[in-house]
């Protein structure tokens, strides 16, 4: 080997950029042999730990802010735009571990495994933030995404978390390799996996739309995105996988590796396929328009309660695609703001959703919440501010998020585009109400003696709280954040 | 003279099977294999181009292809045999708790 080029290797690598993520993995491994000698159902410490781990994390990554930091030949680069990303789902996974301890003692799985793979799927989730490199983007992809299956069949001895776990499996490999192939045809188009050096590609080409092998690529690589968005059409996993995996994984799944997934593909396309914007947008319109109307359409048949939130999570991807359609900043920034606004209003029903499921859950539909809004005023009360910001109901951070990525249609001269979005949000009305009419307006068949609060998930769902209220109230800086964070 | 097109030809066949494979497919460990397929083609489509286009990016892209396929599979077939533990089945059929 050339003694030349293995100096040049080694100067490129810089540890700086990937800090973060392995400043988790660490974390990560040592919880997982301090999980070994942990005895089964002690685990809370292991909870507490992986927090903390999240939070010094948190720490490592606020350093990148405004100090982008490029490592391993331009393959990683940690720069606003991950960090932003990496923000919200080092909060995602924090949040989903303080809501977990509890449920893991009920359901009867309190074993510590539980806590690392989280962290591994943060880790994972940072790299598909800061991957420049469609291999960087893949592995971090593939990370987050093994993890995932692991979690969500995570009660091994539930048909139900079986099932969830395989189809997901099934559906995310099967993803994965629409992906590949993808990732394969640009490089036989472009000689290059790296995003900059497709975009250059990109722009030096002016008949790229008549390239048939650019187009195959392009359009398998954006297709793999969307699975992992859960994007209509390719949305057919998420209510299944969302309705039988553990609630605080499907509150995480839900947050953080979609926002993972919106950073990769909002990259790639918004870095690499600047030039064919035109072409984009018209396929993200009709995306958007199919995602938002199936999400919310389905959800109104539903009874039971996770299902329907899973269906409205697809509906808010279709929300957070108009941003790609405006392809402008404030569409891009709204995206952003929308997923960090996301991951406290959706992660902060699920805990309470948490709280209030029987071991088994279920008890977790329409029905079974009947009542509850008497019984345990409080948790009724933060469920409604929740659903309240999933409708998009002034002055919580959904409207506000809701309005940065109409904005950024309007001001790209889609209306259409935004009054769709409206009257979406008008048709979701329908069954976030519908919660809150079994809660408040039917009698009660039981009286949640089950449900205790505890100081981890009380926490959890303050701080969600918190993160809804804040974010409705004051979005400016936050806003501002995100248009920095913006290429 | 066998050219890169032979290799895209081929690779783009075997992805076909694969995707036709885990649309069709009933048992568990059958879809699995058309996955695997279709990782597979997706590498040999790396290693055509790779000679091709003339650097050796697309053959190391394989190796991680590779091994993030056994990962894969250590996962998968375990989630396999848990759901087999509690159903005495592989087949997709038997996924039928979760629908509306």
């Amino acid at each position: 080997m050339d003694a030349n080029l293995v100096q040049e290797a080694i100067q490129n690598v810089n540890l700086q950029a990937i800090m973060p993520s392995l400043v988790l993995c660490v974390f990560g491994m040592a919880l997982l042999l301090v999980s070994v000698f942990t005895p089964r159902g002690k685990t809370s410490h292991v909870a507490w730990l992986s927090v903390v781990a999240l939070v010094i994390t948190g720490f490592v990554t606020l350093t990148a802010w405004n100090n982008p930091q490029a490592g391993f030949a331009g393959s990683v680069v940690l720069d606003n735009f991950a960090t932003f990303f990496s923000m919200i789902c080092i909060i995602a996974a924090a949040l989903t571990i303080l809501m977990s301890d509890e449920y893991l003692k009920r359901e009867g799985y309190p074993v510590g495994e539980y806590y690392p793979l989280i962290l591994f799927t943060t880790a994972g989730a940072m790299w598909m933030a800061s991957g420049t490199d469609l291999m960087t983007i893949f592995l971090g992809l593939e990370v987050l995404s093994v993890s995932l299956y692991v979690l969500a069949g995570f009660f091994r001895r539930q048909t139900r978390s079986n099932e969830a776990g395989l189809k997901y499996f099934f559906l995310g490999a099967f993803s994965t390799g629409f992906l590949l192939y993808g990732v394969a045809l640009l490089y036989g188009v472009t000689g290059t996996t790296k995003v900059a050096g497709i975009a250059e590609f990109v722009k030096t080409m002016p008949d790229l739309t008549s390239n048939l092998m650019f187009l195959a690529g392009a359009g398998l690589l954006i297709t793999g995105f969307l699975f992992k968005v859960a994007a209509a059409p390719f949305h057919m996993w998420t209510p299944d996988v969302y309705q039988g995996a553990p609630t605080p994984i499907t509150a995480f799944m839900s947050a953080g590796p979609k926002a993972a997934a919106f950073a990769a593909f909002m990259r790639v396309t918004i870095v690499s396929f600047d030039s064919i914007q035109t072409e984009l947008v018209t396929v993200f319109w009709v995306l958007a328009v199919l995602t938002m109307t199936v999400g919310n359409f389905i959800a109104l048949t539903q009874k039971d309660v996770k299902r329907m939130l899973a269906y409205s999570s697809i509906s808010h991807a279709g929300y957070a695609l108009i941003g790609m359609v405006a392809w402008n900043e404030v569409g891009w920034s709204g995206i952003m703001f929308y997923l960090l606004v996301y991951t406290f209003m959706n992660i902060g029903a699920f805990a309470v959703l948490v709280l209030v499921g029987k071991k088994g859950e279920d008890n977790l539909t329409l029905d079974g919440l009947a009542g509850m809004g008497y019984k345990r005023p409080l948790m009724g009360v933060a469920l409604c501010i929740f659903l309240f910001s999933l409708m998009g109901m002034p002055p919580t951070a959904g409207f506000a998020a809701k309005f940065y990525v109409f904005a950024g249609a309007i001001k790209a001269g889609y209306i259409w585009l935004a009054i769709i979005g409206v009257m979406n949000s008008a048709v979701s009305l329908y069954y976030y109400l519908r919660v809150m009419v079994c809660m408040y307006f039917k009698d009660p068949q039981e009286d949640f003696s089950w449900v205790t609060m505890n100081a981890a998930t009380t926490i959890s769902i303050v701080i969600a709280l918190a993160g809804v209220l804040l974010l409705g109230v004051l979005p400016g800086p936050f806003m501002e954040m995100a248009m920095l964070a913006v290429f | 003279m066998i050219s890169v097109h032979h290799y895209l030809l081929l690779s783009a066949i075997l992805f076909c099977i694969g995707i036709f494979g885990v649309l069709t497919r009933k048992n568990a460990i059958v879809i699995f294999m058309c996955i695997e397929v279709m990782l597979n083609s997706v590498n040999l489509t790396f290693i055509a181009l790779s000679r091709h286009v003339g650097n050796m990016d697309g053959q190391i892209f394989v190796f991680f292809v590779m091994t993030v396929a056994a990962a894969e599979a250590a996962v998968g077939l375990a989630l396999i045999i848990a759901f087999f533990k509690n159903k005495e089945s592989v087949d997709v059929d038997d996924f039928n708790m979760l629908k509306w």
